[in-house]
């Protein structure tokens, strides 16, 4: 909503902002996904699109994830700008094969003649009692893949700003959205903020240790740096922003200055992106770490439905105190 | 008896099926060598498949196909020798040899491949259908793949969206009877496939695949119909006479079954009607085998002489590289 620009606005309405905006630029431009034109999009985000845009830039799809994302794929190759939306990191697993054997593979395989300028939005994450298939965490697996490229905005300005550079993005981009952000209100400043998708960011400067966190978990992360500030600690909070490629210079910077690391990553611990941060942490900084790198994950069981169980089973305030202070000795 | 053509149509469509069948032969002999490794899928004794469908497209469509794809690549323009270096490996194959045998592109032809997971580039296709349609374009897909695609969730997926977004897809199923090495009735409950077709709206129609003439005619009117905006869906009867891939021992057919249908072998049954209509020369068959030979023969030359990637260069091409300034 262009008009509430420059005051507070939602998470959910600056992605929707950034849609419009992009599609108002480039007619190249169209979103295509379950329930995005009439419904509105399962989490609101394109509510109002259909009327502005019409049936063929706002397309409802039937419930077929593989054929949609692969018709994203084949337009971007014929020419066009899709942003392809699935409803769930859940559902895209029915057309993994068209992220990772098709969109991620193209350019390499036909020897550099076919990129797929594709984007691809899916929500992400637990903590709204959906229980074990509606509550995955798996942009981690995505960001195993070479050949995309792995987005998590966890700020409004993100929301806002990342969509623009990944559909002016010559290869395949994912945009993984953590449920438990579309509601959270903030500022936003009259004339959108030009952002990078290539650096990880310093959410709150600290000099004892370094939180590395993204999406879903960042407010956790500041809230337990808050915490942390109330008894001496100051936690640096890393928002990694871009999951694929890692930003290792920034997380190297942070750490090498606080010698101590927690990750925090709502995906299961083994194989997860958090190994990943702390073993590229140990590989390289290992002489200058006062302490051994730690990490706060899921539990490794699948989503249980009852509260209690599901917030026991994700990362929590608590947690990255505890590690905190692991850490600290 | 009049086949409704002319000597040299004639003479053209048998030299594009000679031309994919010595190709392939040569694949063959060269893999046994070890200078083609990896899979390599023969398309000997499916040329006239291709040959009558991709006659009737233009420039400007696209095509989308399988890993059985090399003749579909060769007809479609994709210079011999690009074909035969790609599967040497080297750096002048036409994808870089990053891709081999299976994974032939070209940009020049829109030929989008060279896909190896069955039925996965289906909504390639309809994408690519999409664009069109959204550009404005009057350009056809057309979409090779083989009866074990049918299978597979992608193709129903594919047919629905493309006939529920009216989208200019041609699906070409060239049903060779063999899923690797099952049989379509040991695969599947309907075996009509055009009525799997039909059940999702779509213009359905079967032809012999062994019969050059009649595959280009069913294409021609397929490709009109697309052309005017509907997708359609071409079944084309057909039978691989190689194994599956260079390690097939073929236990589970018949040599008998396979020695029936090589006497419909369309580079056999083709020239002789090319004569009974009296549209060829004594001299042709020499002629035209002297001609592909050394198409052949060139493009092996090539092969052997082109040049290996340097490893330093291994990473690229994951994403696109910046302009140098």
């Amino acid at each position: 909503m262009s008009e509430q620009q420059g005051a507070t606005i939602s998470y959910r309405e600056a992605m929707r902002e950034a849609i419009r905006d992009a599609m108002r630029r480039d007619e190249r431009v169209f979103l295509l996904g379950e329930d995005v034109g009439r419904y509105g999009g399962c989490y609101g985000v394109s509510t109002g699109l259909l009327e502005e845009f019409g049936e063929e830039r706002i397309r409802d799809t039937p419930l077929s994830e593989s054929a949609f994302v692969g018709a994203g794929i084949g337009a971007a190759l014929g020419g066009m700008r899709p942003i392809v939306e699935v409803m769930t990191v859940n559902f895209s697993l029915l057309a993994l094969d068209q992220i990772v054997n098709t969109a991620a593979l193209l350019r390499h395989m036909s020897g550099n003649q076919f990129g797929v300028p594709l984007v691809i939005r899916m929500t992400t994450g637990a903590g709204r009692q959906l229980a074990a298939q509606h509550s995955h965490s798996l942009e981690g697996w995505y960001a195993h893949i070479p050949g995309i490229k792995i987005l998590a905005p966890a700020t409004i300005e993100d929301a806002r700003g990342m969509l623009g550079p990944a559909l002016a993005d010559p290869d395949p981009v994912l945009i993984f959205e953590h449920n438990s952000l579309y509601n959270v209100q903030g500022a936003l400043p009259a004339e959108p903020p030009e952002v990078d998708i290539a650096r990880a960011k310093v959410m709150r400067p600290g000099r004892d240790v370094s939180l590395v966190t993204y999406g879903g978990t960042l407010a956790k992360a500041l809230e337990a740096a808050e915490q942390l500030a109330a008894d001496g600690v100051e936690a640096e909070v890393l928002d990694l922003r871009v999951l694929r490629p890692l930003d290792e210079a920034t997380i190297l910077e942070s750490v090498r200055r606080t010698r101590r690391v927690v990750v925090v990553d709502e995906g299961w611990r083994s194989g997860s992106l958090a190994a990943e941060v702390c073993a590229r942490v140990a590989e390289q900084a290992f002489f200058e770490l006062e302490a051994p790198p730690a990490r706060v994950c899921s539990a490794e069981v699948p989503m249980p439905y009852a509260q209690h169980l599901e917030q026991a089973a994700l990362p929590q305030v608590e947690g990255v105190l505890a590690a905190v202070r692991s850490v600290l000795g | 008896m009049d086949l409704g053509i002319t000597r040299e149509q004639g003479l053209h469509l048998w030299r594009q099926m000679l031309r994919v069948r010595r190709m392939e032969e040569a694949c063959a002999e060269l893999y046994t060598n070890a200078k083609i490794r990896g899979f390599l899928h023969l398309y000997i004794g499916q040329e006239a498949s291709g040959v009558g469908v991709l006659e009737q497209l233009g420039p400007d469509d696209a095509v989308v196909a399988t890993y059985r794809e090399h003749g579909h690549a060769l007809l479609r323009g994709i210079p011999a020798r690009s074909i035969m270096a790609e599967m040497f490996g080297k750096q002048e194959g036409c994808s870089r040899g990053r891709g081999g045998s299976m994974h032939l592109f070209d940009a020049a032809s829109r030929f989008y491949g060279g896909n190896a997971i069955v039925g996965g580039h289906l909504p390639m296709a309809v994408g690519l259908a999409l664009a069109d349609k959204l550009q404005g374009k009057q350009r056809v897909t057309a979409c090779f793949f083989g009866e074990g695609a049918v299978a597979e969730g992608e193709f129903h997926e594919s047919l629905n969206l493309a006939r529920l977004w009216r989208l200019p897809v041609l699906f070409v199923c060239e049903n060779n009877l063999y899923a690797m090495g099952t049989a379509l009735e040991r695969s599947e409950s309907q075996l009509d496939l055009c009525q799997k077709a039909a059940s999702y709206a779509l213009h359905a129609q079967a032809v012999d695949g062994m019969d050059v003439l009649a595959v280009a005619a069913a294409a021609r009117s397929c490709v009109e119909r697309v052309r005017g905006g509907e997708p359609a869906f071409l079944e084309v009867h057909t039978y691989r006479f190689r194994p599956h891939s260079m390690f097939d021992p073929e236990l589970y057919r018949d040599k008998q079954e396979v020695e029936e249908w090589k006497e419909r072998d369309p580079l056999v049954t083709f020239p002789e009607r090319l004569a009974q209509a009296g549209l060829r020369e004594p001299a042709d068959a020499d002629e035209l085998e002297k001609e592909v030979q050394a198409e052949v023969a060139e493009a092996v030359a090539y092969a052997e002489a082109g040049q290996l990637e340097p490893v330093e260069d291994l990473c690229r091409f994951v994403h696109a590289e910046e302009v140098q300034s």
